[in-house]
């Protein structure tokens, strides 16, 4: 079978991962376990372009919906009166009263909502998504309506992300139970399903009275710890995806599988760590995790939990990628793939550019555009009420009573929100300093990006490559989080910096951003793209790299650290088309005031 | 509407919860900020603690004015009845008006009521949720996300008292006095700097990293999913507690004590951490004062001040980007220094 477009062509997966299950029957059981308990699980993330194996998942997932169940798909730029509900100005006018309208969430009561292109859904729209998740309602203040309507629903999100830096909002990826990635799935293993929607039925019916004992609380609750993850929401869905499972397999109490089914699909995707100890998995007894606060709580008494905590461990261990594995083996923390955007009110209000991004009360005044449509919308509901009134100071009116107060002007995003992207050398050459320099630069302007409100994103390269520090965000608190430990020393992979540089301002650019490029080095490379050793290839690979930039027409900044300012760093300005500024001392005030200047 | 989760059952995160007393036993405090984690209860908490408010006393109109209120502290239609006799009032809950992102404008302040311009072509006055959430709390979820136009309104109102609607041929000025509840999320974005000052107490969550806690969490929740009625029936009686608490803490504050000594300690721990204008002060003596009168000690102490400083005065520390410590973690500082702790 040919591989279907879109699908990577590389990476030979094997179909069984170490526990034994095939990825796409993970996928499967994920979308029945969200069916049995859709509000209790919150749904599935799926991670994959579309294609034959989303839409056959997708198939099976709404198959397994019981008749009747309500199906909502939410487009990526949905309004808010379409999303929560509004005034149907129609019925309204028709009926001469206001009739309101139900928005998407409401309709999707008791159901599954799909979220379309989910990695790019805006901050906004994610919010008011997950309030209602949270409160199981939609609270309605719109268009002079007030109502609260119940909106219980699972999400399916279609994430189509592609790389690190595109992903789910953390908002929403922390309230899916479900973290599925059918991106290597191929599609002759895409076919079979195991469930019926009877059968969902039937675990639904089962559900109420299975139980999470003291025990198997503590073991999926310390294995999250084990594994470093943060949010307690995913031990509360590990605990609801254990009871579904059993209810789907026809138990009515919870065993060993079921956590290992929770530990496998629920909390492996959320791994940022192994625990200290790592063992190969297969080697029984498999170590204890070194909790400092477990320490203390262990009983004699306590043997048989712990047991069963490794087995939850076990069976989350294997579901974790074996790429993924050795990463975290090697120490290094897995970036969320979810991306900070800003707060809504952060997008700026430019008057005439960008796309439309909803409307607001306002007067067409320098140059803002009044919205002829939506300013009839607003005056329609009024007509008699002015009718009447113009009629009682004597007048006659035929034509529509339109009221300053009925003005609406189109509120545009901005297209140019700048993101400034440091390439910093953390080599040996370039020393330790030089980092802490960059940080204390990220962080100014950081500080006072509300003001300007742009983003900010960090690669750093040394050893053999270059790595990602800070996805683009404008969260000071994100950023300082990551900043925190920033490694330094070894070779000097310049061109793999810029290349990574690159690729981060041109999805930046994808995104309709405009991304700026700081390089901040002393310009002597010595590791080649490939993570060879070498001056010559080295820099000829930088420089090579530098032309892609200026090819593309980004701006940059070559920022010379060196104590004395070297010829090097002016050739890779002059071939990137860049800005050169030798800093030798640069400290992070003026390295500040040296960005701005740029930007 | 769904049933809260019970403010007792509120599992660890003691400051937010404490914070949230404070706010309800003193609401010129001006409010709590609940700003962290995602999944540690900030929504949780604050709902559960709407449901265990003691009620209060309010006359029957819209905008439950307060009967012993001043005369610019009530309502025209109220203040005109008053010149004839005492006011008739009964008592109500307190309102807990939630401001949904995606609330438009004239649902927040008030506009023209739709039904009766088109059902009976009247022009009236809608009071908007400002309205509605007079001597109550005003709560705004992601409140780093509200559009800033809604800000604006807010911030306005939130500073005088007062809502002052100019719109579709109303003029309108009503009393609008609330405690403003805000919670979200760092990561999704920073708040608007002005906003962030008006609010009293600033509170941060992290989710508890110890097994028990976490257990805990993860098994009151299940509990509570399982059988939401059940669940709120059997903390019934702890939430009566904390509402008889707030209740008496309410009756004892006036009487509670502020000695010169102690004065002139929060003088110098603002001093010390720098912070701008006399708001965090006196919001730091309100605090402490409001939370001696929850422990039920007549006199505040460096104690209750030590307890509340955080809260008071992180978010209104000037931002130092070069500073590697938090906030919090400048004021534990300062606060170690001075009280030797």
């Amino acid at each position: 079978m040919s591989n279907p477009a879109g699908m990577p062509q590389s990476e030979p997966e094997r179909p069984r991962g170490e526990s034994g299950v095939s990825r796409w029957e993970d996928a499967v059981l994920a979308a029945a376990l969200m069916s049995v308990d859709p509000v209790g699980t919150g749904g599935v993330a799926l991670r994959s372009l579309a294609g034959p194996v989303r839409d056959q998942w997708l198939t099976i997932m709404r198959d397994l919906q019981p008749p009747g169940t309500p199906m909502r798909r939410i487009p990526l730029h949905v309004s808010d009166g379409r999303l929560l509900g509004g005034l149907d100005l129609a019925a309204t006018l028709s009926a001469g009263r206001p009739v309101a309208e139900r928005g998407l969430l409401v309709e999707a009561d008791g159901g599954i909502v799909e979220l379309a292109m989910a990695e790019r859904i805006a901050a906004g729209t994610a919010a008011r998504l997950t309030m209602a998740f949270d409160s199981g309602e939609v609270v309605l203040e719109r268009d002079g309506l007030a109502m609260r309507s119940p909106a219980r629903f699972a999400v399916v999100a279609l994430d189509e992300g592609v790389g690190d830096d595109e992903g789910l909002l953390n908002a929403l990826l922390d309230r899916l139970a479900f973290h599925q990635d059918l991106t290597h799935i191929r599609v002759h293993e895409a076919v079979a399903c195991d469930y019926d929607a009877d059968e969902i039925l039937a675990a639904r019916a089962l559900l109420p009275g299975i139980q999470v004992s003291e025990d198997q609380i503590e073991a999926l609750c310390s294995t999250a710890l084990a594994l470093g993850i943060p949010s307690l929401r995913a031990s509360i869905f590990a605990a609801r995806a254990a009871c579904a499972a059993a209810a789907l397999e026809g138990r009515t109490e919870v065993t060993e599988e079921d956590l290992a089914v929770a530990g496998r699909l629920v909390l492996a995707p959320r791994a940022t760590m192994l625990p200290p100890s790592e063992q190969p998995p297969d080697e029984p007894p498999p170590p204890e995790p070194e909790e400092p606060d477990q320490e203390q709580d262990k009983g004699e008494d306590q043997q048989e939990p712990k047991e069963l905590e490794d087995q939850v461990l076990e069976a989350a261990k294997a579901a974790i990628p074996a790429d993924l594995l050795a990463q975290l083996q090697l120490g290094k923390l897995r970036r969320s793939r979810a991306r900070a955007t800003g707060k809504a009110g952060a997008v700026q209000n430019a008057p005439l550019r960008g796309r439309p991004a909803g409307v607001l009360r306002g007067e067409p005044r320098a140059g803002l555009r009044l919205n002829v449509v939506e300013t009839l919308r607003a005056a329609a509901p009024w007509q008699r009420l002015r009718r009447e009134e113009v009629a009682r100071f004597g007048g006659q009116s035929n034509r529509i009573e339109i009221r300053q107060d009925d003005f609406r002007i189109t509120r545009f995003k901005h297209r140019s929100e700048t993101t400034t992207i440091f390439v910093v050398d953390a080599s040996g050459s370039s020393a330790l300093h030089r980092l802490a320099e960059a940080k204390g630069a990220v962080e100014l302007l950081l500080a006072d990006c509300y003001v300007r409100r742009d983003r900010v994103a960090l690669v750093a390269f040394r050893g053999q490559f270059a790595e990602v520090l800070l996805p683009p965000t404008r969260s000071l608190v994100r950023a300082k989080r990551s900043l925190a430990s920033l490694p330094g020393g070894g070779g000097t992979p310049l061109a793999s910096g810029i290349d990574l540089g690159m690729m981060l301002a041109d999805s930046v650019k994808r995104r309709g951003g405009t991304p700026i490029l700081i390089i901040m080095t002393d310009g002597r490379a010595n590791v080649a793209r490939d993570g060879t050793g070498g001056r010559a290839r080295a820099n000829e690979d930088a420089l090579s790299a530098a032309r892609l930039v200026r090819s593309v027409e980004i701006t940059s900044l070559v920022i010379d650290t060196s104590p004395r300012p070297q010829q090097q760093g002016r050739d890779l300005a002059v071939e990137m088309g860049a800005r050169y500024l030798p800093l030798p001392h640069a400290d992070a005030t003026s390295l500040s005031h040296a960005v701005r200047a740029a930007g | 509407m769904p049933i809260p989760f019970p403010f007792s059952a509120v599992v660890a995160q003691e400051e937010m919860k404490r914070s949230l007393l404070i706010a309800a036993i003193d609401p010129s405090i001006g409010g709590v900020l609940v700003f962290g984690d995602r999944g540690t209860g900030k929504s949780t908490a604050i709902r559960g603690l709407a449901a265990l408010l003691p009620k209060m006393r309010a006359v029957d109109c819209v905008y439950n004015c307060d009967p012993e209120a001043g005369e610019d502290a009530l309502c025209a239609e109220c203040r005109t009845k008053r010149a004839k006799g005492p006011l008739k009032s009964r008592m109500v809950p307190v309102p807990v008006v939630d401001l949904p992102l995606g609330a438009t404008e004239d649902r927040v302040i008030g506009a023209l009521d739709l039904e009766r311009a088109l059902t009976k072509g009247e022009k009236a006055f809608e009071p908007g949720l400002l309205a509605r959430a007079h001597r109550g709390f005003l709560y705004i979820d992601e409140v780093n996300l509200l559009e800033d136009h809604l800000v604006d309104s807010l911030l306005d109102v939130a500073a005088s008292g007062e809502n002052l609607v100019e719109r579709e041929g109303l003029s309108i000025r009503h009393p609008a006095r609330f405690v403003l509840v805000g919670s979200g999320n760092p990561e999704e974005g920073e708040l608007r700097p002005q906003l962030q000052d008006r609010f009293g107490l600033s509170v941060e969550v992290r989710t508890p990293q110890d097994l028990p806690t976490r257990m805990k969490v993860v098994r009151l929740r299940d509990e509570f999913e399982r059988d939401p009625p059940a669940f709120v029936q059997r903390w019934k009686r702890q939430d009566g507690k904390v509402r008889s608490q707030i209740q008496k803490a309410r009756d004892f504050l006036p009487t509670v004590d502020v000695p010169d000594a102690t004065l002139e300690q929060a003088g110098r721990l603002c001093i010390k951490l720098g912070t701008d204008g006399l708001r965090g002060e006196l919001t730091l003596i309100r605090a402490a004062r409001a939370f001696a009168a929850l422990k039920g000690d007549a006199e505040v102490k460096d104690a209750h001040l030590v307890q509340v400083a955080a809260s008071a005065l992180r978010h209104r520390l000037r931002r130092d980007p070069l500073d590697e410590s938090g906030s919090t973690s400048r004021v534990e500082r300062a606060v170690g220094e001075l009280f030797g702790e």
